[in-house]
């Protein structure tokens, strides 16, 4: 009888924690766990590489990174509409390291300053009065981060 | 139906735009006259203003939007403003009384009215919009209902009264009541970062002024066209509901429409335009 309520008791956590992983991977750095060292996050927030191609889509998806909004890049010249608040990204894999980009991409404050415009991307440093469905939420998951991060390191100088 | 055909050769050139939109991101040296009437579009800025020089949202909009602004029978707003001036008309309420029993003839005694708004109210013991104007008389002289917010005739009659203004430069009188409090706070606000993307008024329409947001053009973010007639919406969108979609675009919760939040936000971005015609009802993509 013991034993049977301790494993059902295992059991149901086993469960809580699977539905847990459907929106954070447990394996990923927490938003507030991400060591920024001299300007750089030198550790892949998902212990693994990113996905260039699977990058490029978060970029360019105006739901996910929505880089587009403020950045051109002639990688992307077949998309419409590039914005120009930020500047240009092409050759930014040669100005910047993988570490730099990864931490200008969690958050640009950390990198640019406070009066930065860019978006937090994997940050819960954010502004006042956050939509109650975003509370406690990141723009992008770690994964996302980690394959917009592998996208921008293959814009190199010609 | 040259309306119709304005709106789809827009589109078109829209969709030319694209990447190329990027070499004509500054705003135009063009000027506007509406139906022959100059408008001030460029205005020295008042004293303690961010910018020398205040610019009207007309003069960062694509070539065919600022056309269609300038002929009123093009003007798709203008129908709506048409209508309103019917409604000026009507009688509504127990008191049997329309807005003509006591104003007379709108474009007589509401000439240069709009543009001098908000204004204090010392039996609300603060700034009131025309929309709440238009309220107040609705219900304490017709005994009629006030309009739900964004109702279509709030909208439209709100541009009927703003466009009696037309080309009137807009200015708010700061020494009356409270209002320097409220201009403060507005600021305030103004200057705050709100939601997930954490980006205030400031980061985009004085940061970022001139540059482009995706496909949009990013002014200076002035009032002096509302309500504004959107080509996307096909309709008329009030100064309340600009507010709190920008703000709802941050993914913030949006305060209510005529909070005090929102109506200090009115009284300091009217000041910011301080100088500008009065555009009512500006066309937007």
């Amino acid at each position: 009888m013991k034993t049977g309520s301790a494993f059902f008791l295992s059991g149901a956590m086993a469960l809580a924690a699977v539905t847990f992983a459907g929106t954070a991977n447990a394996a990923d750095t927490a938003p507030n766990d991400v060591a920024f060292n001299e300007m750089q996050v030198s550790e892949s927030l998902t212990g693994m590489p990113g996905d260039p191609a699977a990058g490029a889509d978060a970029f360019k998806n105006r739901k996910l990174g929505n880089c587009l909004a403020c950045h051109t890049t002639t990688a992307m010249e077949s998309e419409l509409f590039h914005g120009n608040v930020g500047p240009d990204l092409d050759g930014a894999g040669s100005r910047w390291t993988e570490a730099q980009l990864r931490a200008i991409v969690v958050d640009a404050k950390q990198v640019f300053g406070p009066d930065s415009r860019m978006p937090g991307f994997y940050s819960l440093h954010v502004g006042k009065n956050v939509a109650e469905k975003f509370h406690g939420k990141t723009i992008l998951s770690a994964q996302d981060v980690e394959n917009i991060v592998a996208f921008l390191v293959t814009l190199k100088d010609e | 139906m040259k309306t119709r055909l304005t709106i789809i050769s827009l589109a078109g050139g829209i969709a030319l735009g694209c990447f190329a939109g990027l070499a004509h991101a500054d705003p135009v040296d063009d000027t506007l006259e509406i139906d022959g009437q100059p408008m001030i579009t460029r205005a020295p800025a008042p004293e303690g203003h961010p910018f020398d020089e205040v610019l009207s949202g007309w003069l960062f909009r694509e070539a065919e939007t600022r056309a269609v602004e300038a002929d009123s029978f093009q003007n798709p707003g203008m129908l709506e403003v048409e209508r309103a001036a019917e409604i000026w008309s009507t009688p509504e309420g127990t008191a049997g009384k329309s807005c003509e029993t006591c104003h007379g003839d709108v474009s007589e005694s509401m000439k240069g009215v709009g543009a001098h708004y908000p204004k204090w109210d010392k039996d609300a013991n603060r700034p009131i919009n025309i929309e709440l104007q238009i309220d107040k008389c609705r219900t304490e002289q017709m005994g009629a209902e006030p309009y739900k917010f964004d109702a279509k005739d709030q909208k439209a009659m709100t541009a009927l009264i703003k466009n009696q203004s037309l080309g009137e430069p807009m200015s708010v009188d700061l020494s009356q009541g409270d209002m320097q409090s409220w201009w403060d706070r507005g600021k305030d606000t103004y200057y705050t970062r709100t939601g997930q993307l954490n980006l205030s008024c400031s980061n985009c329409h004085e940061d970022s002024m001139g540059n482009m947001i995706r496909a949009d053009h990013l002014s200076q973010g002035q009032v002096n066209g509302f309500p504004t007639y959107r080509l996307k919406q096909s309709a008329l969108v009030s100064l309340h509901n600009r507010f709190r979609g920008c703000i709802r675009d941050t993914r913030a919760e949006f305060p209510k429409a005529f909070s005090d939040e929102l109506m200090a936000l009115e009284v300091y971005v009217t000041w910011r335009g301080t100088g500008l015609s009065v555009e009512t009802p500006a066309v937007r993509q």
